[in-house]
């Protein structure tokens, strides 16, 4: 059997942007807002309680072209719920991310389907008679190439966290 | 006997008093009774209005006469929602407004009730902040953050939105005048090292150019200005927005750049090896052709908004701070520049291209706003509306000190004009006060020829009246092969019963003869409102003209003698 083709997505205009905010209603709008109005598109958005409690982290992926993404940066900065806002594209970062993976399979396809998750770190986490879930995490780049490898095997659901990511030594996200 | 508690709504009007607000403009509604209710016992004054729009236009031409934040008080859903276009016009021009919105209460929010509307959902986009309380605990705070927000850096729209319950329930919460918000900056000095480099760029410099905007009103930073300009020995040009700050009337002042700008400005523009933005952000209207605009000279800029640096043009070098203080630190470390044949290559431009309109075949608005500078001397509080007869007035009115010039620049909106003049003379009633309004945009916004009325407010009311839609026609006349849609304003009432109806004293100009007696009469008249229509030629086209998109050096100064190609610039 020939190797699937892993597509990529193209990596030169990924983005992400870590924002700390005031834990408030209506500040997920204010921000998408920013966004939207410019017509850039969010990959993905992970909100999350920051340290300390009147506030939370947003960590926010994201792809388009390099001008508009430094005004929706200073945008954001500008708002005034957001703490601070900094991009982390090609920084010193460590970002991670999770995914579930569900697939529709027969048992004598499992086998295969297990030497792949075992290669990726992945656990099953529901055995099921026609089904099988999969928990995998590490870089977006990893589950990208994972969930392109299990797609002939028939890819139910899947459901992705979205990047966290995290400034490294004691700089600030 | 203890003292009871006061209500949501009270606090809320103690907090506004603590703030020295002397007015609010505002119209009632159910869920803002308990608002209005206090403001009874208050010694804020009440300006009912007859639109919710008029309250904000009202609000913002007091906040731009004034530099104090002005007050707007609705009630919710369409009240509320009647307020967008206000708060649009200050978001676009840094007026530091406040809008208090009565909403429906806590329990019913998202529940379709009666006059609900999401005010803060849909005001999102227009406002600099804007807040829902859900705690009347939480009112003094609010208030305190809303005029702190609303008038530092930037300045700009905060909106408050009050749930009748909130309003109604007691609130024992303190004052409070500390402000806590971590996500809030405030520049205020510049960066020594990029005000040290502007320096060295000034230096360099043969053909500088100051390039005056709002933020210089706002800052207060017309001395300054005019100290560098002097001290430098460079021209002055500024914005629409920015009239005033440094004086027009001054030799080196070269009046408004841009679309409609004086030629001299703009040849200037493109000529310079230097422009300084102080305080202005390279808006469309200013630079037309972005590619194609300075591209040989130093660009440096002067904001105390970040987020405009790299926005429209990539300057050389930015300054990130309040106008005044930067310029204060900038001012010891330049020197003369050699800008000699430089000041006379402008001086030469001055007198070569002068603004003119023809003095024969009836009755210009040109002719009456040139009339307007002499009668008043320079010393009133303009507010224009927008359209042809803004324009007009903003090339031949010369504004020579700071907040006497009042329009809506970044949003365009018609219907600004009057109702801000309204504000404007509240603020300042010790000023003579006059409205420029096309017959446009003066009846989107003339119910509140009742509020003037009732207030027998001194304010002057100039009505251009050619009965077009006069810009757009100007467009289609050059860009359209003339083929009018939409722009004839067939069907005007008579402007003078119309004021006469609402008991105000009213003047038509007819000839040229008529003008400089008719506007001293109204000058002259300080019982009430005084409305003057001018009874222009209808077809009349505003030069010089940069079409939307061409670079600056493609100004008209007079009517084409060909077609023009469709502009590519918007609007």
């Amino acid at each position: 059997m020939a190797a699937p083709e892993i597509a990529t997505r193209p990596h030169q205009s990924e983005h992400v942007i870590s924002l700390y905010v005031n834990n408030k209603p209506g500040v997920l709008v204010r921000v998408a807002i920013v966004f939207a109005r410019r017509g850039y598109n969010i990959d993905s958005l992970v909100v999350s309680p920051g340290a300390e409690g009147d506030f939370s982290r947003m960590t926010i992926s994201c792809s388009g072209d390099p001008e508009t993404l430094e005004q929706i940066i200073k945008q954001l900065a500008k708002l005034v719920d957001v703490v601070h806002a900094v991009d982390h594209t090609g920084g010193e970062a460590y970002g991670t991310e999770i995914a579930l993976v569900k697939l529709q399979c027969q048992l004598d396809e499992r086998s295969q389907i297990l030497q792949i998750a075992e290669h990726f770190n992945a656990k099953v986490v529901d055995y099921g008679v026609e089904s099988l879930m999969l928990r995998v995490y590490g870089a977006s780049e990893k589950l990208d190439t994972f969930i392109e490898l299990l797609r002939p095997f028939g890819l139910r659901e899947l459901v992705r966290s979205g990047k966290v990511l995290m400034a490294r030594g004691l700089q600030e996200t | 006997m203890l003292k009871s508690v006061p209500s949501g709504a009270e606090k809320l009007i103690q907090c506004l008093e603590r703030e020295g607000v002397e007015y609010i403009f505002g119209l009632s509604g159910g869920a803002a009774i308990p608002l209005f209710d206090a403001l009874v016992d208050s010694k804020i004054k009440l300006v009912l209005v007859r639109h919710e729009q008029g309250a904000t236009h009202m609000a913002d031409g007091y906040a731009r006469a004034t530099g104090r934040p002005g007050v707007v008080l609705v009630t919710s859903g369409p009240g509320a929602l009647n307020t967008v276009t206000g708060l649009l016009t200050a978001h676009m021009d840094s007026a530091p407004i406040i809008v208090i919105a009565g909403q429906t209460n806590t329990v019913n929010l998202g529940k379709d009730a009666f006059q609900e509307a999401d005010v803060t959902g849909v005001t999102y986009p227009v406002v600099k902040h804007s807040y829902l309380i859900k705690d009347p605990a939480d009112i003094p705070r609010i208030v305190r953050e809303s005029f702190h927000i609303a008038t530092t850096g930037r300045p700009g729209p905060v909106l408050i939105d009050v749930p009748k319950d909130v309003s109604s329930g007691p609130c024992d919460a303190p004052f409070t005048d500390l402000v806590d918000l971590p996500g809030y900056r405030v520049p205020g000095r510049g960066d020594p090292a990029a005000i040290a480099a502007a320096a060295e760029y000034l230096k360099a410099s043969r053909k500088p150019l100051l390039y005056v905007g709002h933020g210089a009103v706002i800052a207060d930073a017309g001395k300054a200005v005019m100290t560098l300009a002097e001290k430098l020995r460079a021209p002055i040009v500024n914005t629409l927005l920015g009239k005033g700050a440094a004086d027009e009337t001054h030799p080196m002042h070269l009046g408004m750049l841009g679309m409609h700008g004086t030629a001299y400005a703009n040849k200037a523009v493109v000529d310079c090896d230097l422009i300084m933005s102080i305080g202005a952000r390279w808006d469309d209207r200013v630079t037309s052709d972005v590619e194609a605009f300075c591209t040989n000279a130093v660009k440096i800029h002067i904001d105390v908004d970040f987020s405009e640096f790299n926005k429209v043009i990539r300057p050389d070098l930015c300054v990130e701070g309040d106008a005044r203080l930067v310029l204060e630190d900038l001012i010891p470390l330049v020197e003369r520049a050699d800008t000699d044949a430089w000041l006379k290559q402008c001086e030469s431009w001055k007198r070569q291209f002068p603004l003119k309109y023809p003095k024969k075949g009836g009755l210009r608005a040109q002719h009456v706003l040139d009339r307007l500078q002499a009668v008043t001397d320079g010393k009133a509080v303009i507010t224009a509306d927008v359209g042809q007869h803004q324009m007009w007035a903003a090339q031949f009115i010369r504004v020579s000190s700071n907040r006497h010039w009042i329009t809506s620049g970044g949003a365009g909106t018609m219907g600004f004009g009057f109702p801000a003049s309204i504000g404007a003379k509240f603020g300042r009633p010790e000023s003579e006060v006059w409205a420029v309004v096309g017959d446009g945009g003066f009846q989107m916004t003339m119910s509140e020829l009742a509020t003037a009325s009732i207030h027998k407010l001194a304010t002057k009311v100039l009505i251009i009246n050619n009965n077009y839609l006069g810009m757009v026609r100007q467009w289609q006349e050059a860009f359209f092969d003339n083929r009018l849609s939409g722009v004839d304003l067939e069907g005007n009432p008579d402007f003078v019963k119309l004021a006469e109806a609402y008991g105000i004293k009213a003047l038509r100009i007819r000839r040229p003869a008529d003008i400089d007696r008719k506007l001293r009469e109204a000058q002259a008249y300080d019982e009430g409102p005084c409305v003057v229509v001018a009874e222009v030629i209808r077809e009349d086209n505003v030069f010089p003209w940069v079409p939307a998109g061409a670079p600056l050096s493609a100004m008209l100064l007079e009517p084409p003698k060909v077609k023009l190609e469709k502009p590519s610039g918007s609007t």
